[in-house]
Order: C-alpha cells, then sequence, then structure tokens
C-alpha cells in the first residue's frame, strides 16, 4: 500500500504532470519543487520515452527535449532519491510499458519502492495486462494506476474493483492535449467508479483552464494536468519554475472551490 | 506472468490504450463470427479472385536457376496482385470485415506506401473514407505512391515525428484510432500490433502459401527444401510460411533488412540485432536502447524500416521453426538488377533482399533440391530510389 491516499485528505487534489529531464533535470526539480509549495498534492514524474503513443504533439515535444538531452531511468532515480530529502507528497511514475520492461520489472519497482514513488501509470498496459508487472509491483508497494476512458463502458465496473492507489479517469477521445471542450459524461463514469470501489479518481487529458479543473474535479476526486504545464516548460526553459508554480497555485485553488 | 489473449509463445498480447480496448475486443469478435462465415468468404474469394487476380503464378525461374547452379527456384509472384504487391490480400478481407461491422472510414499506416495504396483502393471500391499516415521521409523516397493514394481518394498526412518512417506512421496511426474510433476501421498492414491483429493479417495473407504449397506440388509432385520472403512486421513472410509451418522438412527463411550492416547502427535487422520488450501494443523483438527506447533504424527499403517484427516471427525464431537472416542494402540493389537483367522481372526493394538470399544459397544446394521465393511486390516504385543508390538522378 502507497502513500497515494494522502493526496486525497486535503479536499479535491490537484495533479500536475512534469517530464523529468525537460529540458534538463535541474530544471525539473525546480518545478518539482515550485509545484509541491504551491499546493500540488500528487506528481506524476514523467519517464521520456522515444515514442509516446497515447502523447499528443506537446508532450511528445518534452519526450524528445529531455531524451536529446541524455535523460536516463538511472538518472531519474537517482535524481527522485534526492529530490526526496525535502519533498514529501506522494510521487508517481508516468512512462511506458517498454521503459518499465526493458529495466527489469522487479529491479524498477524495487527502485520505485525504495525512492518513495508509489505508484505508476503507464496508458500502454491495459486490465488484460496488468499481470505483466502488477504481483511484482504490489511486493514492493508500487500501485499500479488504472485507466479508465470514455469508451470504456461495460469495463468500468471491473476495472474499478481491482483499482488501487488512484483512478485515472480519461476525459476524452484521442491523445494528450489541451482541449476547449470536454463532451464526455464523466459523471455518469464516476458514478459506475463508485459503486465499485472506494479508491480516488482523478480526471485528466485536455484540462488546462481553472474552470475546466473546478468542474472536473466537482465530479470526481481532482483534477490532472499535464499538457499545459508542459506548455509553460516549452516557453520559460530553464526559468519555468515560478511560472508552474503560479499555475499550481491558481489550479489548486479553483479545485479547491469544487 | 501475463499470458492474456493473442499470445505465440510469450510475444504478443494487447498493450494498448484503455482507450481502444473495446474496439479490439469488437474487433476480435467480429472476425471470430465472419472468419467462418460462408457468405463472408465467398464475397472475400470473389474480390481475391475477380479484382485482385488470385491465384498468384508460381513461376519457374529457369534462368536464375541455371545461372545459379543449384537448387530449383520458383517465384510466388505476389507482384502480379493488383496494386502491385501481396498487401491487397489484407486490405480486401479487413475492409470487408470493417464494412460488416458498419464502419465507413479506414486509417492506415504506410511504409513504402504499398500498404497505403492498398487501403486506398479497397476504400475506393467499397465506398470508404480512407485516410493513411506516412512518415515524411517515406514520402519522399515514395512521391509516386502518395500520388497514387491520392488519386484513388485516399488522404495521405506526412508523419514528422521520430524518424519520420514506418514506426511514427504506425504511432501515429494508433493516436488517430483512439481519437474516432466510432466510424473507422485501423486497417494495420502487418503481422503486428495487438491482438487480434497480427492474427487477423495473418488468415489474410496465409492465401499465399496455401496456393503455392498446392502449386508446388502440382509442378513437382513434393514439397520445397525451403521458402524465402521478406520480413519488416513480417506479413508476406507469415503468409509465406504459414501453411508450411507443420513441414519440418521446408525450411522457413525471413531475409531482414540490415541496412548498411548489423554490425552499424544503421540496420533494421530486428531478430538479429533486438531484444524483447513492449511496443505498438505487442510483446516481440524490438531494436532499442538498454533503457527500452527504440531505436531510429535505417533500410534503403521503406517498407522494412521498421524496428519491430510480428510476434508470430518471434515465436517461430524462439522455437528454431524459422531461421532470419540479415541482408544489406548493396546486396539487396545488387539482387534487385539481378533478377530485373535475368528474369525480366523488376522487384520490389524489400523481395529484393530475399532474392538476395536465394542468390547465396541456391549455389550451395544441390540441383534436385527446390526454394520458393515470395515476390512480395513489384519494384516500379523503386526505381527512382535505386537509380539514385547508384548515382544516377532520374525523374519520375
Amino acid at each position: 500500500m502507497s502513500n497515494i491516499k494522502d493526496a486525497f485528505r486535503n479536499g479535491k487534489a490537484f495533479i500536475p504532470f512534469i517530464t523529468c529531464g525537460d529540458p534538463d533535470l535541474e530544471t525539473t526539480a525546480k518545478v518539482v519543487r515550485a509545484a509541491a509549495e504551491n499546493g500540488a498534492d500528487l506528481i506524476e514524474l514523467g519517464i521520456p520515452f522515444s515514442d509516446p503513443t497515447a502523447e499528443g504533439p506537446v508532450i511528445q515535444g518534452a519526450n524528445i527535449r529531455a531524451l536529446a538531452g541524455g535523460i536516463t531511468t538511472d538518472k531519474i532515480f537517482d535524481f527522485v532519491a534526492e529530490l526526496r530529502r525535502d519533498v514529501k507528497i506522494p510521487l508517481v511514475f508516468m512512462t511506458y510499458a517498454n521503459v518499465v520492461f526493458s529495466y527489469d520489472a522487479e529491479r524498477f519497482m524495487a527502485r520505485c519502492c525504495e525512492t518513495g514513488v508509489g505508484g505508476i501509470i503507464l496508458p500502454d498496459l491495459p486490465y488484460e495486462e496488468k499481470d505483466e508487472f502488477s504481483d511484482i509491483a504490489r511486493r514492493y508497494g508500487v500501485d499500479i494506476i488504472s485507466l479508465i476512458a470514455p469508451t470504456s463502458a461495460n469495463r468500468i465496473a471491473m476495472i474499478a474493483k481491482e483499482a488501487t492507489g488512484f483512478i485515472y479517469v480519461v476525459s476524452s477521445l484521442g491523445v494528450t492535449g489541451t482541449r476547449s471542450e470536454i463532451t464526455t459524461n464523466i459523471g455518469d463514469i464516476v458514478k459506475v467508479i463508485r459503486e465499485n470501489t472506494d479508491v480516488p479518481c482523478a480526471v485528466g487529458f485536455g484540462i488546462s483552464k481553472p474552470e475546466q479543473a473546478k468542474k472536473m474535479a466537482g465530479l470526481s476526486d481532482g483534477a490532472i494536468v499535464g499538457s499545459a504545464i508542459i506548455k509553460l516548460l516549452e516557453q520559460y526553459g530553464k526559468d519555468a519554475a515560478p511560472y508552474v508554480g503560479e499555475y499550481v497555485k491558481s489550479m489548486k485553488e479553483a479545485v479547491m472551490e469544487a | 506472468m501475463s499470458q492474456s489473449k493473442g499470445r505465440f509463445g510469450v510475444h504478443g498480447g494487447q498493450y494498448i490504450p484503455e482507450t481502444l480496448m473495446n474496439a479490439v475486443i469488437e474487433l476480435e469478435k467480429a472476425y471470430e463470427h465472419y472468419k467462418n462465415d460462408p457468405d463472408f468468404n465467398r464475397e472475400l474469394t470473389d474480390l481475391l479472385n475477380n479484382y485482385a487476380g488470385r491465384p498468384s503464378l508460381l513461376y519457374y525461374a529457369d534462368k536464375m536457376t541455371k545461372d545459379l547452379g543449384g537448387a530449383k527456384i520458383y517465384l510466388k509472384r505476389e507482384d502480379l496482385n493488383h496494386t502491385g504487391s501481396h498487401k491487397i490480400n489484407n486490405v480486401l478481407g479487413q475492409a470487408l470485415l470493417a464494412k460488416k461491422m458498419g464502419k465507413t472510414r479506414l486509417i492506415a499506416e504506410t511504409g513504402a506506401g504499398q500498404h497505403g495504396v492498398a487501403t486506398a483502393t479497397a476504400a475506393a471500391l467499397m465506398g470508404m473514407e480512407c485516410v493513411v499516415f506516412m512518415g515524411k521521409e517515406d514520402t519522399e523516397r515514395q512521391a509516386l505512391n502518395v500520388y497514387r493514394m491520392r488519386l484513388l481518394g485516399a488522404e495521405v498526412i506526412p508523419v514528422t515525428s521520430g524518424t519520420a518512417t514506418l514506426k511514427d506512421a504506425v504511432s501515429e496511426a494508433m493516436r488517430e484510432w483512439t481519437t474516432r474510433i466510432d466510424d473507422t476501421h485501423y486497417c494495420l498492414g502487418s503481422v503486428m500490433g495487438p491482438h487480434p491483429f497480427p492474427t487477423i493479417v495473418r488468415d489474410f495473407q496465409a492465401v499465399i502459401s496455401r496456393e503455392s504449397r498446392a502449386q508446388i506440388l502440382e509442378a513437382e509432385g513434393r514439397l520445397p527444401d525451403a521458402v524465402l520472403a521478406c520480413v519488416g512486421g513480417g506479413s508476406n513472410a507469415i503468409g509465406s510460411f504459414y501453411h508450411f509451418i507443420p513441414d519440418e522438412g521446408v525450411r522457413l527463411i525471413g531475409c531482414e533488412a540490415a541496412g548498411r550492416g548489423i554490425d552499424t547502427f544503421e540496420t533494421a535487422a530486428t531478430v538479429n540485432t533486438g531484444r524483447i520488450g513492449i511496443f505498438h501494443g505487442m510483446k516481440s523483438y524490438f531494436c532499442q536502447d538498454k533503457y527500452g527506447q527504440i531505436a531510429p533504424v535505417y533500410s534503403i527499403s521503406a517498407g522494412l524500416d521498421y524496428p519491430g517484427v510480428g510476434p508470430e516471427h518471434a515465436h517461430l525464431h524462439d522455437i528454431g521453426r524459422a531461421e532470419y537472416v540479415p541482408v544489406t542494402d548493396d546486396e539487396a540493389v545488387n539482387a534487385f538488377e539481378y533478377l530485373s537483367r535475368t528474369e525480366g522481372i523488376i522487384p520490389a526493394i524489400e523481395s529484393a533482399h530475399a532474392v538476395a538470399h536465394a542468390i547465396k544459397l541456391a549455389p550451395t544446394m544441390d540441383k534436385d533440391k527446390i526454394i520458393i521465393i515470395t515476390i512480395s511486390g513489384r519494384g516500379d516504385k523503386d526505381c527512382a530510389a535505386i537509380a539514385r543508390y547508384r548515382g544516377e538522378d532520374i525523374h519520375e
């Protein structure tokens, strides 16, 4: 059992996503601290992958920049160990199945455990394939975060029943990226989740503005934002930390009003 | 350990976003239903025979046989199919299936453009919308096929992400599918991706060996000693091998694109240089670094320029039933020219990889032995690129 549930103890949760090493790890450290200081309840740390098939152009760009800078899974574990000296909020990784598989799942989960990373989000590991890593993850107290999509329909109950940590509700069809409008009926999905589990659920994909975050958090237990933060990194590079801090503050305030 | 659906030994599976799960489940159900449906099969056979021109010839290459001085060489002429390659076999099957499922739009990835052209063709025939994703680099080296697709009414979207080649076209097609599922079928072109694609595509391509096995028995009264085919994702190879798999005396040889050589980084020989991994919906062998980052592969052949291989091939390799040999750009180009001069058949540069290996293998075999080489496509599309490779600048 991880510490992820702590993220949902301060009212509605705000969960930012940050790609490790974009553009370098010093910047990532500053951005993570800025997010934590400004109210982030849990941070998703992206381990870059060369071919992120669930990402839109913005996060693809972050992956490319980070890999071009020479980031590796080993460097990221060392970085998180260092970060953990003062950053106490729950952390989860977001990456792709091959990154975990190639590192050796046992070794990967052991290092998550050592560095206090409580969960892992793998968008290319659906319910049917979670046994690939779930036994090993459980032994090391790492939650494999389940995703539920607008197309999940009859699968929601099955997924929710076995979910641990939190449930990532994908707001929209398609890949990550900011959207002007979210048309999925999130309320209906959350209702089925609630009937099947007490595990908290947060909504992500397409959220960028405080009003959207407030609305999504109102329907669930929190809001997840990736691309909007990565855009700040794209724009301000090494100087992005204060801008991310300010943004996180506004988003946390918005979800608290939900 | 995970043993979900669609496994070939440890390979295969369904490593895809949750958003697509119901779509692949629906596809599997539809396929399981229609594959045994007499009407569906009658319709498909009619399309294959009366539209695509099947059965394709099994041609005895007399001059090549005499020139090499060893095993008798037969060519399975998939290049004679409508649209010029084996890709039409699978596309007609999937397009018909998609239509039965009520889909009105086909999306596809393409490398050399042969699968894209085949998909655009089937879409035109069946009155469906068609969007083809193609690496920008490939749109440049296969400009003629881009024009053909547009002529057939398809929209061609050049993909600039990553290495701007086949793998990026697959990634982009997968992204597009997660965006629009209701009316859209992803017409995957090779025996790869998540279950049920490797099985569906194999079954539709198995027509190659169903015919060639009967044809060689008719011509020679016995089975061949070796079957050779080029392997990128591996659709023509699995189709060429499939009905020979139970025939243990038949060597099955997949010819991978070694690019500038398997001791260089400029290679796409996945089985020879790759490692087991999880990518594009499947567990299989991939060219990758120690952290699992997919390698930017290279081959002169856009159709073989892919960092993975279909899961059934990975399994056939694991159990030792098939062999996978590397063939360099240079060897393939020589074979491209050799077959053109010797037999008057211009093979696709992809298929030329299999011809190149036969040129090495045949002389080592006795004259009473038999080799079948699948000529998966015709080489008109490659003429400009090969001319450039030889230092000649021709304009199409």
